[in-house]
């Protein structure tokens, strides 16, 4: 790879080259407040490499590689090349991590204690956390959030948070213009620009924090809240979890240990606002 | 023809928890998590170490949870026993 950088999220030591310049420039300026610490050994690699050699001047197109490639994945235009580098870092943790259960869900802490939010594109889960980081929580990511199977306690993944189309302009007003990524327009996800964490977020991000709250948002509907039990929430966490199978007999007991020690709800909420009131009705509740 | 008999997964194949309602068993020898829901468990702590027919079954459960044998519960069972094969979690012995 003619351009590398090294980039440490929470516990993962991501190495990521590619064949073009721009979007490693991209994700150096995403990340440029976060610890660095090149002796470290990677976890997880990332290439971002032209199909042909000629293609990195002619209508260059971005292919995604890494420790794990999936074998259909679209290539995208340069101009999406950060699109791509994050695609290919949600792939190589997903696909690969294996010290703590992986649960594709967004996690907000505050006094120690943790908010998991686990739902599918589109739910909402993302950008509730990032409303929420702005407003007193600690971030600690909008994608995954994993569990240690030996303390229990939930570790931060924040990223750079993806915003995607309606979330952008809701999001953007609350924060300084610096702490936005560029707009990649009309990607195969919709329009998507990234927000860097505050600082604290980033500072802690190494800080663990026992989970407290589980939350399935679904964004639409009326404002609504139906408590889950702990055999419903353990088999949807699995669903949402990319390394359960995995693990083995290790992610069976960190995931039977988080349902029966956390809460959990679904909830239906019409608009940020709403949701945000929802949440903070029922931390309340859960950390008396 | 006889009752088909059943041996239970050894205890150490299994880790159960159980959840709420449900149960959890998590099989050693296939790394599968299984789901499942009364009289599942009660069943497998029925049968213990012991080869059993559904009738065997009925009759020990009847005993531990003090209950009246009804009629079908041994075809019941046998159902259950069925299920619970399928899922690797008795075998026919």
């Amino acid at each position: 790879m003619r351009y590398a950088t090294r980039i440490a999220v929470g516990p993962v030591q991501f190495r990521i080259g590619s064949d073009w310049r721009a979007p490693i420039a991209a994700l150096e300026r995403l990340y440029a407040g976060y610890p660095r610490d090149d002796a470290r050994a990677a976890d997880a690699t990332v290439r971002l490499f032209a199909a042909r050699p000629w293609r990195r001047w002619l209508r260059p197109s971005v292919h995604i590689g890494g420790d794990f490639t999936v074998p259909d994945a679209l290539p995208l235009p340069l101009s999406m090349g950060l699109l791509a580098a994050e695609m290919g870092m949600n792939l190589q943790v997903a696909l690969g991590w294996r010290r703590h259960l992986l649960l594709h869900a967004s996690a907000v802490a505050r006094d120690g204690r943790a908010l998991v939010m686990s739902g599918e594109s589109g739910s909402g889960k993302s950008t509730l956390a990032a409303l929420l980081g702005e407003e007193g929580w600690r971030l600690m990511g909008d994608e995954f959030t994993l569990v240690d199977p030996v303390s229990g306690d939930a570790l931060a993944f924040p990223r750079a948070v993806s915003l995607k189309n309606a979330a952008i302009g809701e999001v953007a007003e609350r924060v300084a213009p610096g702490r936005l990524g560029p707009l990649l327009a009309r990607t195969p996800k919709g329009d998507i620009r990234h927000l860097i964490p505050r600082a604290e977020a980033i500072a802690a991000m190494h800080e663990p924090a026992r989970p407290a709250l589980i939350l399935f948002p679904r964004f639409g509907g009326e404002a609504a809240v139906e408590p889950m039990g702990e055999g419903e929430a353990f088999v949807r966490l699995t669903e949402a979890s990319t390394n359960y199978v995995a693990l083995g007999e290790a992610g069976f007991a960190t995931l039977a240990r988080l349902v029966r020690e956390t809460p959990a709800f679904a909830v239906s909420y019409p608009d940020s606002a709403s949701g945000r009131a929802l949440v903070e009705g029922l931390w309340a509740e859960a950390v008396r | 023809m006889a009752d088909p008999l059943y041996r239970a997964a050894p205890p150490a194949a299994l880790r159960v928890e159980p959840l709420g309602e449900l149960t959890l068993i998590f099989d050693r020898r296939s790394m599968q998590t299984h789901v499942v829901a009364p009289p599942m468990p009660q069943i497998l702590d029925a049968m213990g170490d012991d080869i059993c027919s559904a009738a065997v079954i009925a009759e020990r459960l009847s005993v531990a949870f003090d209950i009246e044998r009804a009629g079908g519960a041994a075809s019941i069972i046998a159902e259950r026993l069925d299920e619970l094969a399928a899922l690797g979690l008795v075998a026919a012995a």
